[in-house]
């Protein structure tokens, strides 16, 4: 009976299991295989053991990469859980077309990373774009955004973090709605004013969703592409060139795909670091009501 | 789960299909008995040229009827890319373009197959030699074009500067340049990328050389280098656009000329097709020189697949293409890059159409040509270069900075 059970269960698994054998697990191991020969993809593979890896990490461009990845994910983090929660804050009020307010802020995360930052990059046009109008028009001189090394990053950034602002405010608002009203009537009766209520009660009990949200945002942030591969294409001078945009360039561009593979396997040895870390110190702060 | 996604789509599909694609190598139909399928990729028909590929498909055809073939034309921005990935996955046309610069690469790892009892006298000799690897004929030469000075006649009549000859130097451009500049018009002066394509050029019109004789270190950080990468460098701002006013996005310099914005541009004679439906007068000019003159020539070949099942007829269809006269017609006829013939005569033609006028300096412009430099790793060399000279035209470093930053960093693309 019981085995009987478990084959429909492996029967309704392989719509997913399928294509996750067939892109996923199957391009996992068989890079893992590339990571140790040289290879351009034209001509056969060439055994070379470690030496990618060691090359890698003594390589200055590896090093700025992933520099960059990190300043990106130091900027984008802060700016997309405080926007996110305040949008989920104010929308979580009885407002008038709230619901309309919600769909209109979620709608950037379903739109095509393509899309948005084609328009970014013309609203962040150094020369002709609307927000340097905007700021022309209040006396303060537009930066270059994409075309000045100290600014291009800060550009993506700046979009990313409006993109995905609307999915952080939609986890928190779920967030917030499961937190009981009577933790809050009994503060009242206490005499907690807001302030008090809203950092004693609200932001602990928010952060089973923070958690989820600050690891799901540090993976992707630390996957962060088609933004920068649309938006300044790792430039000016690769001052904006990150891990993945890297590793898109040594395959595709330069036929490097063996130290391509062996940098998404550092890639992910890193993010795994760091997401085992975050599992680990959640018990320091969140907590399950 | 984007990393994953990624690993899936892009970075080793390729081998998962090196994997499985083995027998799917040549994968088209089986043809009826006697009649072989041929396929083609190419990049040079894209945006413009597509009918007149056709017209020589069919002709070709017509000529070989046991021989049908299937074009796939594949935009220039994605075609090597795209290349890459059917050679490593075995699914690569049995015919296929490589410009001059990929050919090395290509010939040298053992995907094209060596051609066989080729007419070598059709074409001519330096195109035909330059597709041939240690002694090896690996490809024939299927077009070629060059870069000459394009020119708004209207915009100097109005600025009142006389109109460039062949005889002009840097020296007159710049001053030509200054005066047709005018901001409150916008109209711009000039139009010459910085890029690593028109460093090397202006770096031998300047009496340079890129690489020493035996390609083994870059020679481009000398005084001759500096003055001409000051050249390309000084014009951004001044009398050309620069980033900030879109100057490097796609098309933007052939609508800033067919806008009649920009009076002078440094372009590849293939935009002659485009410029025909012009509101104003235009003509082209040999691009000034200053210590001698010198002017880029592209070439591109067609090769077989070395993995192709129909390497006969392939090769048939690359001879017809590349020189029959059904071909060099249909290139003359609708100013596509030009056929590699010999035979000049059959080139009459190309001189008689109405615009521009000067059509002569395509073919002296040809008598002193300069070739890309091509290393192995030519892709990273040509960023590499490209992004030291923006980030002086940015004036983010000075030329020679830049200049001695790229010379190193060349160099340790040579060496590894």
């Amino acid at each position: 009976m019981r085995a009987k059970k478990l084959g429909w269960v492996l029967f309704f698994l392989l719509p997913s299991a399928i294509p996750l054998v067939a892109f996923t697990l199957v391009p996992m191991v068989s890079s893992l295989w590339v990571s140790l020969h040289k290879w351009n993809l034209i001509s056969p593979m060439q055994w070379v053991g470690l030496d990618n890896y060691t090359n890698l990490l003594t390589d200055p461009t590896t090093r700025q990469v992933f520099l960059h990845t990190l300043v990106y994910v130091v900027g984008y983090l802060p700016l997309v859980y405080a926007g996110g929660l305040a949008l989920a804050l104010v929308l979580n009020q009885r407002l008038k077309g709230r619901a309309f307010l919600r769909a209109t802020y979620f709608l950037p995360v379903v739109t095509s990373w393509v899309v948005v930052a084609l328009v970014w990059k013309w609203l962040l046009n150094p020369a002709n774009g609307l927000v340097n109008q905007i700021l022309g028009f209040f006396g303060v001189p537009g930066p270059g955004w994409w075309t000045d090394p100290h600014w291009a990053l800060p550009a993506v950034i700046l979009s990313s973090a409006w993109k995905d602002l609307g999915f952080v405010m939609v986890i928190l608002l779920a967030g917030l709605q499961s937190i009981p009203s009577d933790v809050y009537e009994a503060a009242l009766v206490d005499g907690a004013n807001a302030w008090q209520r809203f950092w004693r009660i609200t932001l602990p009990l928010l952060s089973p969703s923070t958690f989820f949200v600050v690891v799901i945002s540090l993976i992707n942030g630390f996957q962060v592409f088609d933004q920068v591969y649309v938006m300044t294409g790792g430039g000016p001078s690769g001052s904006s060139q990150v891990v993945v945009g890297h590793i898109y360039d040594l395959t595709f561009r330069y036929g490097r795909a063996g130290e391509a593979s062996a940098l998404s396997w550092i890639l992910f040895a890193v993010i795994l670091l760091i997401t085992v870390l975050q599992v680990r110190g959640q018990r320091k702060w969140v907590h399950y009501a | 789960m984007r990393l994953v996604k990624f690993a899936a789509v892009g970075l080793t599909a390729a081998l998962a299909l090196t994997a499985c694609g083995q027998g799917s190598a040549t994968k088209q139909a089986a043809a009826p008995e006697g009649k072989s399928v041929v396929r083609y990729m190419n990049f040079s028909s894209n945006d413009g040229h597509e009918k007149d590929l056709t017209a020589i498909v069919n002709a070709f055809q017509a000529a070989n009827p046991n021989i049908t073939v299937q074009v796939e034309t594949v935009p220039y921005a994605d075609y090597f890319t795209k290349l890459q990935t059917a050679v490593a996955g075995g699914t690569a046309a049995d015919a296929f373009e490589l410009n001059y610069e990929n050919f090395v690469t290509y010939a040298k790892n053992g995907s094209l197959a060596e051609l066989k009892s080729v007419d070598a006298s059709v074409y001519k000799k330096s195109l035909y030699d330059a597709f041939n690897s240690d002694g090896k004929q690996y490809g024939v030469p299927e077009s070629f074009s060059n870069v000459v000075l394009f020119y708004n006649k209207a915009l100097f009549k109005q600025a009142g500067v006389a109109e460039p000859t062949a005889d002009w130097s840097w020296k007159d451009e710049q001053a030509a340049a200054a005066k047709l500049t005018n901001k409150a018009t916008k109209v711009w002066g000039d139009y010459q990328p910085v890029s690593y394509n028109e460093f090397y050029k202006v770096l031998a019109q300047n009496g340079g050389a890129f690489l020493n004789s035996d390609r083994t270190e870059a020679t481009f950080n000398s005084p001759q280098g500096v003055e001409a990468a000051k050249f390309l460098v000084d014009k951004v701002g001044k009398t050309m656009p620069t980033e900030a006013d879109g100057a490097g996005t796609p098309d933007f310099d052939t609508k800033l000329f067919t806008s009649g914005k920009l009076a002078m541009w440094h372009t590849g004679i293939w935009m002659f097709s485009a410029l025909a439906g012009a509101k104003f007068d235009w003509d082209v000019v040999v691009e000034p020189g200053n210590t001698q003159k010198a002017s880029a020539m592209f070439a591109n070949g067609l090769v077989v697949n070395a993995a192709s099942k129909n390497a006969d007829a392939a090769q048939k269809w690359i001879t017809y293409l590349s020189s029959s006269d059904e071909t060099t017609k249909t290139r003359l006829a609708s100013s596509w890059e030009l056929p590699p013939i010999a035979d000049e005569s059959k080139l009459k033609s190309y001189l008689d159409q109405p615009k521009p006028a000067n059509r002569e300096a395509v073919f002296t412009a040809l008598e002193q040509p300069i070739l890309p430099p091509v290393i192995e790793r030519q892709q990273e060399m040509q960023d590499t270069v490209t992004q030291e000279l923006t980030a002086a035209a940015a004036g983010r470093k000075t030329v020679e900075k830049a200049l001695a930053d790229a010379q190193s960093k060349v160099n340790g693309l040579l060496k590894k």
